[in-house]
């Protein structure tokens, strides 16, 4: 039959389903091939902290949100026109996201009277049944049933088929956006190379979606989403974590110096730690050490010995490792201390979003400890922050806080790679040798940046000892003199402030110089903040965005670059951070906007609130 | 045209200008002087020896070492130690700590150091108190000590430090004490020789807090009869006329008197590299004030040979690099890519 094909600009789709139905693979598979159609992209999975949630029940849900476009965008989008949901409690969790006159594509077999008992439907209620979603499209189909029905011929047991009921989700929403499948079939071999009947299943139950969208005649259109419209070059999809892991490999090649991390395992900061073990080839040491501690110790370890020190870890593992960051602060070597946020305090919300470590970074400290904090914006903006970040901490023999958060890391983007040449060099010098004015080594004597040498054992006649007491200046000996504490503390101060004459000036990212608003963001808020300025600066607004990377020193232009607006808006994702610090340093009368929920701020949210100071 | 010659070290070449701040008569002038003693010895360039330390008396170590050192943190030295080893191989690395650092607040690294096996030296200065913080038990204080934190006496049981060591399965476990310099130096060649974490216990006096916690294993009118020094291969003896023997009834270790039924044949013959009588050796750790009692032993208790962490790290990495030669454009675009024209 003859099918209307319809174009949009714009599309939200939600997976959602038991944290065991396979949703965050079905919504990285689509996403994957989406990119590999050359849209602008931007996802954002949910899970559950449990890895297997009660079943069926509302914590259980999982999701995974992917928004693709012609347009340029940079959320993965405030409300979902397509919803998939594989059970009653999918549906219920996310219903109230879901568009007026959206799609739902239900799993009929997950509403069965125990799914919606579990789901706290009230007795003899079912959504599907009545016409309390007759606002929304609801496609209806028995996932449970048509997979098993595909896979009748296979020996494998029911339990083992129902596992590919994702697979016939992803091949349904294949034929509804009229994509081929290709990337998924290479993707499954490469998966189940040596578990043959397992690939073949999920070929067979992708097909089968796939068909039953063709030969089903109650589906009349299909969607269009057109290549967008962006910057000419060639794109690849990546995450967060998996940028920030290379953004780290290509500082080690570009500095020469072989990488160490330390790390243990903590959500969602994880994923850095696997990508890392996978390229020992790039002469990367991965160390899972025995605790939080160990990994920065170990860390703090190779860098002395000459490495690029790493340790990466979020929220509770950073208040573990704050003892050692002050060794690395006395020490002047070079450490980065990856911390990527989650939903705190304590263990807090380990699969939720955050930015509520920015004050520790700052002042989680015994003494006067300054270190330089660095954030990245957004999944691709991981490498190039990181790389900054690594530069930065060899260059100045200082330990850097690097901030990424949960959004980031598990979020994707289409990312304009660059190449090996592209990359600024890292210049790194070791000491070798005394210079012909010198009859001693003097560790803590400075260049005019008050950077000290960077001496590593091995090297001779360069014996010195270092160590974590207060050192007299220039000579690094033990010293318990007034003065020099003084004098000590004030010249690792300078050596970081310093810093900001080697960063990059503060630039406004969208609007004018000068006006009403400025909204001031760090890290993963960039998205949000953008689309909501772009809309109001459409509506005649005077508004503008400016985003920090720099939070430690900041940029020195900043102070008066914030005072050309009559607000500076600060939003975060906290209960108010980096506007305590901009208050404190500038003495200006920010506003903030505290979303403190585990989720991203939505932009219709924060056009209302900037709309306040209009 | 005269030719270079690089003099030999002496114990000289590896003292600081720096003025050892330890209190007179402390059991740490000692240790310090032996391992000055054997460094020139042990053949390895001085830029290649690096001394970590934690936090305690002992950790002021390496400021009196003129070779490479870090005064780091309360019980980190071993975890820094082993980022160092990992990246740096070819180092000669010796971890100085003591009781308070090794087996309170550093405990965890202690044990996973020990069983990740990197070729490190640890060299526990066992003082039985904290004397740093003036004066409060530590973690192998003998039960019931009263001290500044426990005035009704300490109800904690004390570590068996070469016990958990060996539970650890450390590849080199061995005691000595402050007051013998001979038998000090042989420990820190072997602890030295040792291919894998080496674990060396030395009692150490601390004069002012815990004066004379050894006494009966260093004085000399006591030592011969409650110390006990094994070597290997040879049986266990030990007495003022080398006498008395410990032999084996099943797995009890007995006192016997040597020509009173008992030749030396009928001896424990120590092994080095039997990880059960080197346990056994471990539990002879009896309160010297009780009746009945077993001397307490000396020595290298065990070694065995297991293959070391930084060495197959390194492995692996050359391994990665065989297979795939490090391509970073490679790495960068990844499986998939799209042009956007």
């Amino acid at each position: 039959m003859v099918r209307n094909q319809e174009v949009l600009q714009d599309v939200v789709i939600k997976f959602a389903g038991d944290s065991g139905d396979g949703m965050q693979l079905t919504g990285t598979q689509f996403t994957n091939n989406t990119a590999l159609l050359g849209n602008d992209l931007s996802t954002f999975p949910d899970f559950p902290a449990e890895i297997r949630a009660p079943q069926g029940t509302l914590p259980g849900v999982s999701g995974y949100q992917l928004r693709f476009s012609s347009d340029s965008i940079y959320t993965p989008g405030d409300n979902y026109d397509v919803l998939v949901a594989m059970n009653a409690a999918a549906l219920k969790a996310n219903l109230g996201t879901l568009k007026k006159g959206g799609k739902i594509i239900v799993n009929t077999d997950g509403f069965d009277s125990k799914n919606l008992r579990l789901a706290n439907y009230p007795e003899g209620e079912n959504p599907i049944a009545d016409d309390s979603l007759q606002s929304y499209e609801v496609i209806k189909m028995d996932v449970t049933k048509m997979t098993r029905e595909a896979l009748k011929e296979f020996t494998m047991g029911t339990k083992e088929k129902d596992r590919a009921k994702n697979m016939f989700v992803l091949g349904f929403l294949y034929w509804m956006y009229g994509r081929d499948m290709e990337s998924s079939v290479d993707f499954l071999k490469e998966k189940f190379e040596k578990r043959p009947e397992i690939l073949e299943s999920n070929i067979k139950v992708l097909q089968a979606g796939y068909h039953y969208g063709e030969t089903t005649e109650t589906f009349t259109t299909t969607y269009k989403v057109e290549k967008a419209r962006m910057e000419p070059g060639t794109y690849r999809s990546i995450m967060g974590n998996q940028a920030l892991a290379l953004g780290l490999i290509a500082a080690s090649q570009k500095s020469g110096l072989p990488m160490f991390l330390g790390s243990y395992p903590i959500t969602p900061a994880s994923d850095i730690l696997h990508e890392l073990s996978r390229h020992k080839n790039f002469g990367i040491r991965t160390y899972q050490a025995e605790d939080e501690i160990a990994a920065i110790s170990a860390a703090i370890g190779a860098s002395y010995g000459g490495a690029l020190g790493v340790t990466t870890t979020s929220g509770p593992g950073m208040a573990l490792k704050t003892e050692a960051m002050g060794l690395a602060v006395m020490l002047e070597i070079p450490l980065l201390i990856i911390d990527v946020q989650r939903g705190g305090p304590s263990t807090g919300l380990p699969t939720k979003t955050e930015q509520s470590d920015l004050l520790q970074a700052y002042y989680g400290r015994n003494g006067e400890c300054p270190m330089p904090v660095i954030a990245a914006s957004s999944p691709a903006d991981c490498f190039d922050a990181v790389y900054e970040a690594a530069k930065i901490s060899v260059q100045h023999m200082v330990p850097v806080i690097f901030l990424s958060d949960g959004y980031i890391a598990n979020g994707a983007e289409p990312w304009k790679f660059p190449t090996e040449e592209s990359l600024h060099p890292i210049h790194v010098k070791f000491k070798k040798e005394l210079g012909h004015h010198e009859d001693k080594f003097q560790p803590y004597v400075r260049d005019e940046n008050g950077v000290r040498p960077w001496v590593v054992p091995g090297t001779k006649g360069l014996e010195h000892r270092i160590g974590g007491i207060e050192k007299q200046n220039i000579t690094g000996n033990i010293s318990y003199d007034p003065a020099n504490h003084q004098q000590m503390v004030k010249i690792r101060q300078e050596k970081v402030d310093k810093i900001a004459e080697f960063i990059p000036e503060q630039k406004i990212d969208t609007g004018r110089a000068e006006g009403d608003v400025l909204v001031l963001g760090w890290g993963s808020t960039y998205g949000v903040i953008k689309s909501a300025v772009l809309e109001l600066q459409a509506q005649g607004k005077s508004v503008s965005h400016a985003h920090l990377r720099h939070l430690r020193p900041f940029p020195k232009n900043l102070g008066e670059l914030l005072r050309r607006f009559k607000t500076v808006l600060i939003p975060e994702i906290n209960n108010g951070q980096l506007i305590k610090i901009i208050r404190d340093q500038y003495l200006i009368d920010a506003k903030g906007y505290h979303k403190i929920m585990g989720v991203p701020i939505t932009k219709q949210e924060l056009i209302e609130e900037i709309g306040n100071y209009l | 045209m005269s030719e270079v010659i690089t003099p030999a070290l002496t114990a000289k070449d590896f003292a600081t200008d720096q003025e050892v701040r330890w209190c007179p008569g402390c059991g740490d002038y000692s240790i310090l002087a032996q391992v000055q003693r054997v460094m020139p010895g042990l053949g390895i360039p001085k830029e290649n020896i690096v001394f970590i330390s934690g936090i305690g008396c002992s950790s002021r170590f390496p400021y009196y070492m003129n070779t490479y050192g870090m005064h780091s943190i309360h019980g980190r030295a071993t975890a820094i130690a082993s980022g160092l080893k990992a990246s740096r191989p070819e180092l000669s690395i010796w971890i100085v700590t003591g009781d308070g650092d090794a087996l309170s607040i550093g405990g965890n690294h202690t044990i996973h150091l020990l069983r990740r096996n990197f070729d490190v030296n640890v060299l526990l200065f066992n003082n039985q108190i904290y004397g740093l913080t003036k004066g409060q038990y530590s973690p192998t204080s003998e039960a019931n000590k009263i001290t500044k934190s426990t005035p009704f006496g300490s109800i904690d049981h004390p570590f068996n430090p070469l016990a958990l060591a060996l539970g650890a399965d450390a590849s080199f476990v061995a005691r000595t004490m402050d007051r013998d310099p001979k038998h000090l130096q042989a420990m820190l060649i072997r602890t030295h020789q040792h291919k894998g974490a080496s674990f060396l216990e030395i009692y150490q006096n601390c004069n002012i807090f815990n004066d004379g916690a050894f006494e009966i294993f260093t004085e000399k009118s006591s030592k011969a009869e409650e110390t006990i020094f094994a070597e290997h291969g040879k049986p266990m003896v030990f007495g003022a006329e080398g006498k008395k023997g410990i032999r084996l009834d099943g797995f009890k270790p007995q006192v016997v008197t040597l020509g009173e039924g008992y030749s030396a044949d009928d001896l424990w013959i120590h092994d080095e590299k039997d990880i059960f009588k080197a346990q056994l050796l471990t539990r002879i750790f009896d309160n010297p004030a009780l009746e009945d009692h077993l001397p307490r032993p000396f020595g290298v208790f065990y070694e065995t040979d297991r293959p070391c962490y930084e060495e197959m790290m390194a492995l692996q990495l050359e391994d990665a690099k065989a297979r795939k030669a490090p391509n970073l454009d490679a790495l960068l675009r990844g499986k998939e890519v799209w042009t956007i024209q």
